[in-house]
């Protein structure tokens, strides 16, 4: 029995050892916030178009009655990691089984529009979310951020960031893994 | 140092103390007329977590989203909402990450039980360790008198 309580603080330093290991190993990022709306409904709003653009506005009807799996791209002109990550964006415009919109967040409708002339529109819709009050409705923390929607309106999928390399990687096979579902 | 002089100086720097306290960054264009609500609302966004610095309430915080929320907050204060459906209201949507103070749910127990655990079993391996430590010393006392006894017979008996 003593003898055993001398391989307490070993066995202890062993398990903060491999608990450290893990954390390194495991790409596990304490900072990133998992989103509250997974497994819920798309939350209700209503946004008009971004004003000057040839586009609809997008509420959360559009949303649940596209018949498709729904990306939701929040983006500003003023943001640069959005204009990183516009080509991938475009790269999913592409894809006929998917409906890809957008919200414009906290932009003004002239930059918003010349953003979207000079870089190209991937998207179906747009809302003009000029406040950020929506945003807030989607818990969101700044811009990109992405959503993917089935296609009753459930939220599957929250991605934090731009959509380059791994992230995007990582995006079209969970977006591949839906699509193959339904 | 004179009392005059010491008095004026303490003032001075408790001034400087509350001074320092005010200048936070709830700006003045989101204060409410409503003292009474504006306290409720100040007290629950110390309790609310900025979502883009992570360690910094939103009371406290210059970023956008934390100035929208703060506004958001004095919104529903102002319709009416009580303290726990503000809270909730952020939860719902942010999740309990924005609460400073994790709820009492199965998720937590660890969080908030194991504390309590841990000072249970440390308080019963300090006691053991002691009464072990008292047991030896007595030992050692019966010992030193019994060998004391001892070596006194044997000098009376020589």
């Amino acid at each position: 029995m003593r003898r055993f309580l001398f391989f307490i603080p070993l066995i202890i330093s062993l398990i903060i050892g491999l608990f450290s290991i893990w954390s390194l190993l495991s790409g596990r990022d304490p900072a990133s916030i998992p989103s509250a709306l997974v497994n819920n409904k798309v939350p209700e709003f209503q946004l008009g178009p971004i004003p000057g653009i040839n586009l609809m506005g997008l509420s959360n009807e559009d949303i649940s009655k596209s018949q498709k799996i729904t990306v939701l791209n929040f983006f500003a002109s003023w943001c640069i990691p959005c204009s990183a990550e516009h080509s991938s964006l475009k790269k999913l415009a592409l894809k006929e089984d998917i409906f890809l919109v957008g919200v414009n967040y906290k932009d003004t409708a002239k930059d918003a529009s010349e953003w979207l002339n000079k870089l190209g529109n991937p998207y179906v819709r747009t809302g003009f979310d000029s406040s950020g009050r929506i945003g807030i409705e989607w818990g969101i923390s700044g811009v990109p951020e992405t959503f993917i929607i089935d296609k009753n309106g459930i939220i599957l999928n929250r991605f934090s960031g731009p959509l380059l390399d791994v992230q995007f990687e990582e995006f079209e096979k969970t977006l591949m893994g839906h699509l193959n579902e339904s | 140092m004179s009392p005059k002089l010491f008095i004026s100086i303490t003032s001075f720097l408790i001034t400087i103390v509350i001074l320092a306290g005010a200048s936070l960054a709830v700006e003045p264009d989101e204060i409410l007329s409503d003292p009474e609500l504006e306290l409720r609302a100040r007290e629950i966004s110390a309790d609310v977590r900025c979502v883009v610095c992570q360690n910094e309430p939103i009371d406290s915080s210059n970023s956008g989203v934390a100035r929208d929320l703060r506004i958001l907050i004095r919104e529903r204060l102002s319709a009416g909402d009580s303290d726990a459906e503000v809270l909730d209201f952020l939860v719902k949507r942010y999740g309990d990450f924005v609460l400073f103070k994790p709820p009492l749910k199965y998720t937590t127990y660890v969080l908030w039980f194991s504390p309590v655990i841990f000072l249970f079993f440390g308080t019963l391996i300090l006691f053991r360790v002691f009464k072990r430590a008292a047991l030896i010393s007595e030992q050692k006392d019966n010992s030193i008198i019994h060998k004391n006894k001892t070596s006194t017979h044997a000098n009376l008996e020589e």
